[in-house]
């Protein structure tokens, strides 16, 4: 295992892995919350806010307590309950401290439980055989990553309403196509910086 | 103890423990973030029918009882609950609430199958698709299309399509929310009290001849009911009688007096 620079590392997690457009995981958040930058942008603090605390504590599970005892089978059911559980404790905490976000959030909080990206991150995180900073870096990577597609689409799907187009394409075959395009322009990553 | 019980065993208490510090870890969380609600909120929602139709003006029932609470809106505000939530509502704020009698959707037309059609339309059932082709399929453009946008905007099944092609209201489940009224795209909805009687069931302002060449039952301009009215309660403008429901006694002289059969009592 060559040791891998932690810009390296966060690069590769924004960009050439990124979670929503080249691995398409997440995206039932993608288009459910772009449509408008406000709850989207607090929908990506929650999500990046929850990629860190959890490779940081998948990692800590990993290494102190699967690892020495032989139990590495469990990695996936045990990662489920502690992603649950901080998605929880974010809930509780958007809750007390920024109302209109829990209501504009809607179901979508609670979705980051079962968001795959979450639990793709810790999972790659124990795949790479990353160390503890690296895990936290790839974590909060891939939730900047998640950001920045996030705010992008909704920034275009807010000035698209304005936008005359038939009636037929409005709404959510409108958000794939230019999830579409958007993926496109990330692909190009994969060529340019070889890591 | 063989060695498969004893890693059973290892990995139910993993799990298990993992499970059981994670859920003290919550409960403790819960109690720290308790959001203190208020308990006025609370009533009033359990008191709220809970349809979350918006027809209040406000996202569902639970924004309603916020609004209410915390900034003022009106008790009256849920149409669908009618005076009996008013009231309890008033009874949880502290406000007297006054009862208004209660109103259902008229249908202000009654072509329908009187009334002529100029071609046959096939396409989607919809009142407002209809109205795309060429003002309707019907020869009076301001009249019912009976094709039941205003069924499909109920959400309380209170208005069906009877056999004649007009809608009709089911007193029993119409809750006087007003959606009906404001999806019909040729506004032939209206309210009427109970208390009010007589009805002309014609909105249309062409000219008398042009309204016999279409519709058997249409209103023709034609001021008989203005002349012969005691109470001088009707007006026709544009070709169309208006009835003031203030003056009038539902004496029925000008049910009897209208030539089409415009006027209606109930």
């Amino acid at each position: 295992m060559v040791e891998k620079a932690l810009f390296a590392i966060f690069l590769e997690g924004v960009f050439i892995k990124n979670f929503l457009i080249i691995q398409f995981l997440g995206l039932c958040s993608f288009v459910g919350v772009t449509k408008d930058v406000k709850s989207a942008a607090g929908m990506s603090g929650a999500v990046i806010f929850v990629m860190a605390m959890a490779s940081t504590a998948s990692y800590l599970l990993y290494t102190y307590i699967l690892v020495p005892t032989a139990m590495t089978f469990l990695d996936l059911i045990s990662f489920i309950v502690v992603i649950a559980a901080l998605v929880q404790l974010v809930e509780f905490v958007v809750r007390k401290n920024i109302p209109s976000l829990y209501r504009s959030l809607g179901i979508y909080l609670p979705l980051i439980t079962t968001n795959c990206a979450v639990l793709g991150v810790v999972l790659l995180n124990v795949q790479s055989q990353y160390n503890f900073m690296q895990s936290v870096v790839f974590g909060i990577a891939a939730g900047v990553g998640y950001t920045i597609v996030m705010l992008m689409m909704a920034s275009i799907r807010e000035r698209s309403t304005f936008v005359n187009i038939p009636s037929s394409i409005r709404g959510l075959p409108q958000a794939f196509l230019i999830a579409t395009m958007l993926s496109l322009a990330f692909v190009n990553y994969f060529w340019v910086i070889p890591i | 103890m063989s060695t498969t019980t004893t890693f059973l065993i290892e990995s139910m208490a993993i799990l298990g423990g993992l499970g059981l510090a994670v859920g003290l870890m919550l409960i403790f969380a819960s109690k720290k973030f308790k959001v203190e609600t208020n308990p006025l909120v609370e009533e009033i929602i359990s008191v709220l029918p809970g349809v979350n139709c918006g027809a209040c003006g406000y996202a569902g029932c639970s924004d309603f009882a916020e609004r209410v609470v915390n900034e003022n809106a009106p008790i009256t505000g849920c149409p669908v609950g009618g005076f009996d939530v008013a009231k309890e509502i008033g009874g949880i704020m502290g406000q007297e609430v006054a009862e208004g009698e209660k109103q259902y959707p008229f249908i202000k037309c009654h072509g329908g199958l009187n009334c002529v059609d100029r071609f046959e339309y096939v396409g989607f059932e919809d009142c407002k698709a209809v109205m795309m082709l060429s003002d309707g399929e019907k020869g009076c453009s301001y009249g019912c299309m009976g094709r039941g946008t205003c069924v499909r905007a109920c959400p309380f099944d209170a208005l069906y399509i009877g056999d004649d092609r007009l809608p009709h209201v089911n007193k029993n489940l119409c809750t006087s929310c007003g959606l009906c009224i404001s999806s019909c795209p040729n506004d032939v909805l209206a309210f009427a009290k109970e208390s009010e009687k007589v009805h002309v069931r014609c909105v249309s302002h062409d000219k008398g001849k042009a309204v016999k060449e279409v519709c058997t039952v249409g209103c023709i301009g034609c001021k008989i009911c203005e002349k012969n009215c005691p109470e001088q309660a009707i007006t026709v403008t544009d070709f169309l009688a208006v009835i003031d429901q203030d003056k009038c006694t539902a004496c029925g002289i000008c049910v009897e007096k209208c030539p089409q059969n415009t006027i209606e009592a109930r």
